[in-house]
């Protein structure tokens, strides 16, 4: 057995170079797998689903098992791994020719190329829709090579459960997140919590598997976009199926939850995020693309959709080039497209909540040319980049000038929040920032049920795209005796209880450089100094990369008190803490959220949000 | 060019740092040239969500000679005939895989010569004719608003 696996898997490798996977392969090894881990994961599928067959297969997208809502456009594709003859291609769907069932022709692609490199031949048929649920068998063939796949074809009621949706993501949220945020925030007294955060009120309602199709593990933009469009997919890709050809923009592209939802309603949509507006999450809820980096095209995804409501950082990519902070690489103004198309523009917390006094219905806010900054920096420290963009507004602000101007509208919302910044310190081992920003996500829900107390007809939805390998085992005490930071440490009975305060009620600890602090750890990461001691000049910096792109321990902590060099676990390349395969908690409540139970695939999750919304009917009569 | 003769410049380039270094170079105002000292924080006069303005500094050093110092980021491809110069060590970019994702606060170098890497918490001290506008790397594609053309450097 292990040999025939080995020779599998040697086999593949060559046929996969041949397959031009090679592309995909620098934001691979950025993740931290090697070509190695990916073919022996790629051997073992092949394995699964046919043996002697795989060596011949064709690829089939949508793939094997794929979800389909009636009625919404999808791209089908076929790749052949050699260059076959058009007469030869055979596709039936249930046995029968597959013109009867997609009810147009194929188009014929003789051969796919990688720069020179022939990668063989494929069909194709874009925005083809299925309107009769059920499930389809798709079954190829061209000469050797064969392929069967299965898909499941699902309607919905033709009545909505409910008229809005609020989604909220933690991006990165893990249970640490949670359980530190609600320790910092609330306290602890002989083991049982002084308070309860707004989440802690939202039922469980089902555990998220959240791997991607060429991995098990993941990324933020596979994972929304498994959640947005129904389908899971590769790490780095959204609103589409990784084709094997270079170009990011050609891939075989699935529906995203806001364009079903213009299709089907007409209902307002609005994305809200303290990330910058390309970045993957809110990417996922409107584009299509291979390459999460693809920001200057999403920008221009966004403004194809149109959400009512687009609130975050990222203005540099509105910018045209030549104005300095543009990241573009064209002349187009999206700040003057948007503009002519009836958006008011807010730029800061000011002009934010100036615009949400106006009845237009349609606001742009950009408060950061990039990612906006944390909330322990903007409203505590005063650190990051906060001096040069001081009055951005918190995603509180944000969510509440969101459901005022949404909720305008008579056929109700769908509304998509990210608290970005608890994956973006999670990256970098910085806990204090990633926990600070998971208590403002909470005072974020806190809003969204507020408002679903006032407009019972709105589902809420809570959970993380994926998770990261955090966890909580106890405190550091400064008040321990010696310098040796690392006996400080307190464990077990130990670890005692934390001594943040909240004197003036807002929610947040005072401070969060206490003396007895909670001790939050990765359980991967590069090299780096652990300091034991919240980061308050700035974000912490793990690792710095050298000449030959490997990451090495920043020499800027080493000379903290007491800090301690933890030496890395992942491939040098990897710049910081990594996500965890770990299953995400998914919490829900309101109508629909019944639809919510035990263990999901990400992409099932769409099917819920497409029942509650009734997308397999049309509602714009 | 022969290796001899790379190694010279950079002996000369150390030696002429060297005379001032231990004084600040940049704030002594010892010479001429250290007049035309320019740091990170003075690149941009307003800073805004609509776009960056670069100082009257920069507008004026434009097409002359300066010295920046900073942190050497890798290069971006090992082709690259230029370097970027960054206000700290080029460290945390989660999943960036694009050129756009670099801070605005950099300025792209292009070396006179060849020269080696130097460690990435090395601080560095490049000088060269300042050059202000958009341009694109035919090369690489990478744009860029601010270059030191001309350049040389050495360690600080």
């Amino acid at each position: 057995m292990r040999s025939d696996l080995g020779a599998v898997i040697t086999f593949l490798s060559l046929h996969c170079h041949g397959m031009g996977l090679s592309p995909n392969l620098y934001a691979t090894q950025r993740r931290g797998f090697s070509m190695r881990m990916l073919l022996a994961a790629f051997a073992a599928t092949t394995i699964l689903s046919g043996g002697v067959q795989a060596a011949h297969a064709a690829n089939v997208f949508p793939l094997d098992r794929a979800t389909i809502l009636t009625g919404s456009p999808f791209d089908f594709k076929v790749e052949f791994s050699s260059v076959v003859k058009p007469e030869d291609v055979k596709i039936t769907v249930n046995g029968q020719d597959y013109k009867s069932v997609f009810g147009k022709d194929v188009e014929f692609v003789a051969e796919e190329k990688n720069k020179d490199k022939v990668l063989g031949s494929a069909v194709v048929l874009r925005a083809l829709t299925i309107a009769n649920a059920g499930d389809y068998k798709v079954e190829v063939s061209a000469g050797p090579e064969t392929k069967s796949v299965t898909w499941n074809v699902y309607g919905t009621a033709a009545q909505p459960k409910a008229k809005n949706v609020i989604f909220l993501i933690g991006d990165g949220l893990s249970v640490a997140h949670r359980t530190a945020a609600r320790i910092m925030a609330k306290g602890m007294t002989e083991g049982k919590a002084n308070g309860r955060l707004a989440m802690d009120d939202i039922p469980p309602a089902a555990f998220i598997g959240t791997s991607a199709t060429d991995a098990v593990a993941t990324d933020s933009a596979n994972t929304m976009s498994a959640y947005m469009t129904g389908h899971k997919t590769a790490v780095n890709a959204i609103g589409v199926y990784a084709d094997r050809t270079p170009d990011s923009l050609d891939d075989p592209k699935v529906e995203t939850y806001a364009e079903a939802v213009r299709r089907q309603t007409k209902k307002s949509i609005g994305i809200v995020t303290t990330a910058e507006v390309q970045d993957a999450t809110p990417a996922a809820v409107v584009a299509h693309t291979r390459k999460r980096g693809d920001k200057a095209e999403i920008n221009g995804m966004l403004f194809d959709v149109k959400p009512d409501v687009l609130l975050g950082g990222g203005s540099a990519y509105f910018l045209p080039q030549a104005t300095p902070g543009s990241k573009r690489k064209d002349d187009k103004d999206y700040i003057a497209l948007f503009k002519d198309a009836g958006y008011m523009l807010a730029t800061s917390k000011a002009e934010l909540a100036t615009a949400s006094g106006t009845n237009t219905g349609k606001i742009l806010g950009l408060f950061h040319t990039g990612n906006m900054d944390t909330t322990l920096d903007r409203e505590f420290l005063k650190k990051g980049t906060t001096a040069k963009f001081p009055d951005q507004p918190g995603l509180v602000d944000m969510t509440k000038v969101a459901l005022d101007t949404l909720s305008k509208n008579p056929d109700g919302f769908f509304l998509m929040v990210e608290a970005a910044n608890i994956d973006k310190m999670s990256h970098p081992l910085d806990w204090d920032r990633a926990v600070v920003d998971t208590i403002e996500f909470d005072k974020a829900i806190a809003a969204a049920r507020e408002f679903a107390d006032k407009n019972p007809d709105t589902l809420i939805v809570v959970s993380g795209d994926h998770t990261h390998g955090v966890s909580i085992i106890g405190t550091v005490n400064d008040e321990k005796p010696g310098d040796d930071m690392r006996e400080k440490v307190g464990t077990y009975a130990e670890a005692g209880f934390p001594n943040y305060t909240d004197e003036n009620k807002d929610g947040y600890p005072d401070k969060v450089d206490v003396t007895k602090r909670l001790f939050l750890n990765a359980n991967n990461g590069p090299d780096h100094y652990e300091t034991f001691r919240p980061k308050l000049e700035n974000p912490f910096v793990p690792a710095i990369q050298n000449e030959k792109k490997e990451y090495v321990a920043n020499e800027a902590y080493k000379d903290v008190p007491g800090a301690v060099l933890v030496t890395g676990i992942i491939p040098k390349s990897a710049d910081s803490g990594v996500h965890a395969v770990d299953d995400v908690v998914l919490q829900a409540a309101g109508p629909g959220s019944e639809g919510f139970r035990g263990y999901m695939e990400q992409s099932d999750v769409y099917k819920v949000l497409a029942e509650t919304f009734a997308l397999g009917a049309k509602q714009t009569n | 060019m022969g290796a001899l003769e790379m190694v010279d410049r950079r002996q000369m380039l150390k030696t002429s740092l060297g005379i001032i270094a231990g004084l600040p170079l940049l704030i002594s105002g010892a010479t001429a040239r250290a007049e035309n000292g320019l740091s990170f924080d003075e690149l941009y006069g307003k800073v805004s969500v609509l776009g960056l303005e670069f100082s009257d500094k920069v507008k004026w050093l434009n097409g002359q000679e300066i010295a920046m110092r900073g942190f050497m980021a890798p290069p971006l491809r090992a082709e690259a005939s230029f370097f970027v110069l960054t206000e700290v060590p080029m460290s945390i970019c989660p999943f960036c895989s694009t050129d756009a994702d670099w801070p605005d606060n950099i300025v792209v170098v292009y070396l006179d010569e060849k020269q080696t890497f130097t460690q990435p918490s090395q601080t560095i001290e490049v000088r060269g004719t300042l050059e202000m506008g958009s341009w694109t790397d035919p090369d690489t594609g990478f744009v860029s608003l601010l270059r030191i053309r001309q350049a040389e450097y050495g360690t600080v």
